[in-house]
């Protein structure tokens, strides 16, 4: 069972993140729990500069930004795979 | 976001030719078009047979040329961007701040703060982030205060519809502004005002680390296209929105209708604007078409020009969101340092212009 978390203090991109990431477990059957992150002092517990992040069994795996459904499956199966969300992407709220 | 990296020389794969000749071609047609504006929106106007001379006709004419002149640029601005985003991640941008000291740190942060992507609902854990990294507060504030100001879609609307000297005017006075309101900050030693669970992850330090692979040149100009999309279709309806109303400003207000309310004559204009503009929140793109429609009837451009920074640059949000990490007196400094600043900006310009 994976443990996902979404770190975001509750702007627009953080929630399409979180609907998202729910989309996918639930198209693939990914059995995961999922937890919104909003209180900023946990957040930073993660050492991110940028929100929307996603976390699975407390590793980030991609932050500032909304993957698409296909690479959130990818990160979400498989782990990352070194080359999600590094690139300082603007797509955040 | 997978596929092999490229062993042998950028230029030849044929993937990157692909792009690179798909860039090129659009950056053609986007020239094409843009140099036959005038002549389109004259062509359509005679189509539907109506003329410039009255008032109605003088204000679709302003409409049909201005939407798409400023769609355009914008597109070209904000693809650009997107592609300059790749290069410059916030953790890239916090290696090279961290360490730095007052004064040369402060016009790096707010040259930063120009190519390096921010949203506001990031600022706390980046403002946090930069502190945990050494990267002093004057600085960091530097960083806060550029990159939201002198962002992508106000310069591209600016050279729109003011031309590229004002553009460049803004994006100056945007840094001045920021490295000035660094520095005021950092001599004020205003350390203690963080909030207290701030300064105590303060003494954690974190060792920056820029992560992230190089990317191929597909994978950034993919970037810059989803930078524009994500943008472009954000703001597209306020610029037709606000072009409208310009459109029907400049053709229904009386000229010189500006003039004794935010003319250069008048003094307490600059800081009523700012006043104004501080708590309002909303993005370049509703603003600058009305803007555009007040200098038109004889508003100073100064006036304006920091009336649109105070709405830009501050806003009631971003001091929310703000007053977790800063206690009152801190924030109440930075909008009070960002204000003056901002006005000291629109009397210049207001002389000087």
């Amino acid at each position: 069972m994976k443990k996902v978390k979404i770190l975001g203090s509750g702007c627009g991109k953080c929630n399409q993140l979180a609907d998202a990431v729910k989309a996918v477990i639930a198209s693939e059957g990914i059995e995961a729990s999922v937890e919104k992150v909003e209180d900023i002092q946990q957040i930073m517990a993660y050492n991110i500069l940028s929100t929307p992040a996603l976390v699975v069994d407390e590793k980030v795996l991609c932050k500032g930004r909304v993957p698409s459904h296909e690479e959130l499956k990818e990160l979400l199966t498989n782990g990352p795979k070194g080359c999600c969300g590094n690139h300082g992407s603007s797509n955040c709220c | 976001m997978t596929g092999p990296r490229q062993k042998f020389p950028e230029a030849l794969v044929p993937e990157n030719v692909k792009w690179i000749s798909g860039v090129f071609a659009a950056a053609l047609l986007l020239i094409l078009l843009y140099s036959n504006l005038e002549r389109f929106a004259a062509l359509s106007l005679q189509i539907a047979g109506i003329t410039r001379a009255d008032r109605f006709g003088e204000a679709l004419y302003f409409f049909i040329y201005e939407v798409p002149k400023v769609l355009l640029l914008l597109t070209a601005v904000v693809f650009v961007m997107g592609v300059v985003h790749t290069f410059v991640s916030p953790e890239r941008t916090r290696v090279l701040l961290s360490g730095r000291r007052t004064g040369f740190g402060n016009v790096m942060a707010a040259g930063l703060g120009i190519v390096t992507p921010f949203c506001s609902c990031s600022a706390v854990p980046l403002f946090i982030g930069f502190l945990q990294a050494g990267v002093p507060l004057g600085v960091t504030f530097s960083f806060l205060v550029s990159a939201p100001m002198i962002n992508e879609v106000a310069l591209a609307l600016l050279f729109g519809m003011f031309g590229w000297k004002v553009a460049l005017l803004y994006m100056i006075m945007g840094l001045f502004v920021a490295i000035a309101a660094g520095l005021v900050i950092g001599q004020l030693r205003m350390e203690r005002y963080l909030e207290d669970w701030v300064q105590k992850l303060q003494e954690r330090t974190v060792f920056p680390e820029a992560d992230g692979e190089p990317m191929s040149w597909p994978l950034r100009l993919g970037e810059g296209i989803s930078h524009l999309r994500e943008i472009v279709g954000k703001v597209w309806l306020y610029i037709v929105l606000g072009v409208g109303l310009g459109a029907g400003i400049h053709g229904y207000v009386p000229e010189n209708f500006m003039v004794s309310l935010m003319g250069e004559n008048v003094w307490w204009s600059v800081p009523v604007a700012v006043l104004i503009g501080v708590p309002m929140y909303s993005n370049a793109a509703g603003i600058l078409p009305v803007v555009e429609a007040l200098l038109g009837k004889g508003a100073a451009l100064g006036t304006v020009m920091a009336f649109m920074m105070s709405v830009i640059a501050l806003s009631a949000p971003e001091m929310i969101i703000l007053r977790k990490v800063l206690k009152p007196r801190l924030i109440a400094v930075f909008a009070g340092v960002v204000a003056v600043g901002i006005m000291l900006v629109g009397f210049v310009f207001n002389l000087v212009l």
